[in-house]
């Protein structure tokens, strides 16, 4: 300890800080790799294993027959894509008691969700699991998407998906790593804090060259450091930290003695 | 920089102790100069000297890199990807940068292990150029003003005074002029949405050639009240504004959040009673704070967020202001529904839209 203390004049000491500085602001934005889910049909999906997972895992919020409680909502009528969304993203079943409740790693495979989500569809008609063919990414344009994406969600969600802060601890989360399902989903049905954006509003064509925007932010980067994406607040503390820091550096070294 | 030693010395605590502190502290001076080792060592001025010339080298192929790099990676239409983009914008950017960082870098090292660096000392000059050319100064003053005699020259004195007062004008007229081709703030309380009382609205935009559809943004489709859903939000525009002059204009003070909510936790005025439809309600998308869009929508709560600062507007009771700096709910649009379902705006908004300013009543 002594000798950390003893070398913090060391007239390496300032760059040696600022290189740690850089270091943390650097790794802090490091981005995780990208996960896909695989959406299939409810066609070999059982109803039936569908509602013994449901009354075993949800029934205690949700009720008996999903009809709700004074704790959690009717699921009668919210559709298989409401539950294939909650429950492959991990947020259902819900931990614990917060602000919202958060995506983690699912609890239930992809075959066990499609079958409580088969289960929910025999209590009411709603929206259904999109198909292969309406998210694929490569069948939307980009630019149209860019255009209904600034409008209807770019407010929340930020500028190419980042995320961003709501009211008292909610927030939206960031759409770089939801796969294209997911993300279908979560227009149609509005889960959460979210509004839906049905059919009429973001036609299902509308929906897809979404997506391809989305899916375009993941490319190539045309370069810079994108901070997170988060706009002014990363971007100001870059500058803060790192900018004057350095400005700080050669200040000192300008004013120190050569050997 | 001598310093005075007439000054206060009287006032000098007395301090025990056979120590003793002196009467005062002089000023000890500069400390002795200590010399690097480059001054005596030629070797080491030799090393400094390589250090420096390195430095400039390291300038000089980063500029030539810069160069290299704008004509390895092409940019124009043609050619250009988000590849080449990405390198040609790091390259050139980190060749101008590294070239003129090289240069200060080697600069201050050049001054701090090389140039002479023994402390030199210069008085002060005084400022005052002394009694005699003061004197002479007033007095050039003075015999200009008896020779212009402006006193006994009224009209002189009117013509410069004249003068003087025109000559701003060819700047400031310009540039109050420019600010906008009229001052009529009626603008501010008149919106896209007011009815053509006199019908001559396009029939596929405007409900009996009056009152104006509804559509989305930014596709410019009009809106069933039936596909407006609960938990759903609809971001909309005046129909066919975006081939309208001043589009964009327009639109700023003109967009609106449209929501259904469940008819039973709408709370509304009794003046106000029509201006919904079935739980359809529709707000001004501008904040009354600042004017940014508040579209940030909790479809659970029914609040809607401004992402500026935060004000929070509840869409069941009106939009009032239920948190943040805002003063005054956002103005609601009335809305009707033609024979067809589709949404038509019955009247403008009854109040201006967006932030105060300082003509507006209230």
């Amino acid at each position: 300890m002594s000798a950390l203390a003893r070398s913090r004049r060391h007239r390496f000491a300032p760059m040696l800080l600022l290189a740690f500085a850089l270091l943390v602001v650097g790794g802090a934005y490091t981005a995780l790799a990208p996960s896909s889910a695989q959406a299939d049909a409810l066609d070999n999906a059982d109803a039936g294993k569908g509602e013994a997972l449901f009354i075993a895992n949800c029934a205690t919020c949700h009720g008996p027959g999903a009809v709700g409680t004074d704790l959690a909502p009717s699921l009668v009528g919210v559709g298989p894509a409401a539950v294939h969304f909650q429950v492959t993203t991990g947020r259902m079943p819900m931990q614990a008691s917060g602000p919202q409740a958060e995506a983690k790693p699912p609890q239930f495979s992809e075959d066990e969700a499609l079958d409580m989500a088969a289960y929910i569809a025999t209590l009411g008609p709603g929206p259904s699991i999109p198909t292969e063919e309406q998210v694929d990414p490569a069948l939307g344009s980009a630019p149209n998407g860019m255009l209904l994406f600034r409008v209807n969600c770019a407010m929340c969600h930020n500028a190419v998906g980042a995320g961003g802060a709501l009211t008292e601890g909610k927030y939206a989360p960031s759409l770089m790593n939801s796969s294209p399902t997911i993300i279908y989903e979560a227009m149609l049905t509005g889960p959460q804090s979210m509004p839906g954006f049905n059919d009429a509003t973001l036609t299902p064509d509308e929906k897809r060259d979404i997506i391809a925007f989305l899916m375009e932010q993941r490319g190539t980067n045309p370069g810079g450091l994108s901070l997170g994406s988060l706009g002014p607040v990363s971007e100001g503390v870059w500058v803060f930290v790192v900018g004057l820091g350095a400005l700080i550096g050669c200040a000192v070294w300008i004013g120190s003695r050569s050997s | 920089m001598s310093i005075e030693k007439s000054s206060h010395s009287g006032e000098h605590r007395e301090l025990g102790g056979s120590a003793g502190l002196p009467e005062r502290f002089e000023n000890p001076g500069l400390e002795p100069h200590r010399h690097r080792l480059a001054d005596s060592d030629p070797k080491r001025a030799k090393r400094s000297e390589r250090q420096i010339a390195l430095i400039f080298t390291i300038s000089i192929l980063a500029s030539i890199a810069g160069v290299v790099g704008y004509a390895v990676f092409p940019v124009d239409i043609d050619r250009a990807s988000v590849l080449n983009v990405r390198w040609s914008t790091l390259v050139v950017g980190l060749g101008l940068g590294i070239g003129m960082l090289g240069i200060g870098v080697a600069a201050v090292q050049w001054a701090r292990a090389l140039m002479d660096d023994g402390e030199k000392i210069e008085d002060r000059h005084p400022m005052s150029a002394g009694p005699a050319a003061h004197q002479q100064s007033l007095e050039i003053l003075r015999q200009g003003a008896d020779e212009a005699n402006i006193a006994r020259r009224p009209v002189l004195k009117g013509a410069i005074a004249g003068a003087l007062a025109l000559a701003p004008l060819p700047f400031l007229v310009p540039l109050i002029g420019n600010l906008g081709a009229d001052w009529d703030i009626s603008k501010f309380k008149r919106t896209a949405w007011a009815p053509r009382e006199d019908g001559s609205g396009d029939p596929e935009r405007f409900f009996e050639g009056t009152y104006r559809y509804l559509a989305r943004d930014p596709q410019d489709t009009k809106i069933r009240a039936a596909d407006v859903t609960n938990g759903n939000i609809v971001h909309v525009i005046p129909h066919g504004l975006p081939e309208e002059e001043h589009y964009l204009e327009e639109k700023a003070k003109a967009v609106v959040l449209l929501v259904r909510v469940d008819p039973s936790i709408l709370k509304e005025a009794p003046e106000r009673a029509d201006w919904s439809y079935d739980g359809i309600v529709a707000y001004s998308k501008i904040c009354t704070h600042v004017g940014c869009p508040v579209a940030l929508y909790e479809q659970q709560t029914h609040h809607v967020l401004c992402p500026c600062h935060q004000s929070t507007f509840d869409i069941t009771d009106a939009a009032k202001v239920v948190f943040g700096p805002a003063k005054r709910a956002l103005p609601q649009l009335p809305i009707k529904v033609d024979p067809e379902g589709y949404l038509y705006a019955a009247a403008d908004f009854d109040e201006p839209v967006g932030p105060s300013y300082w003509q507006r009543e209230r």
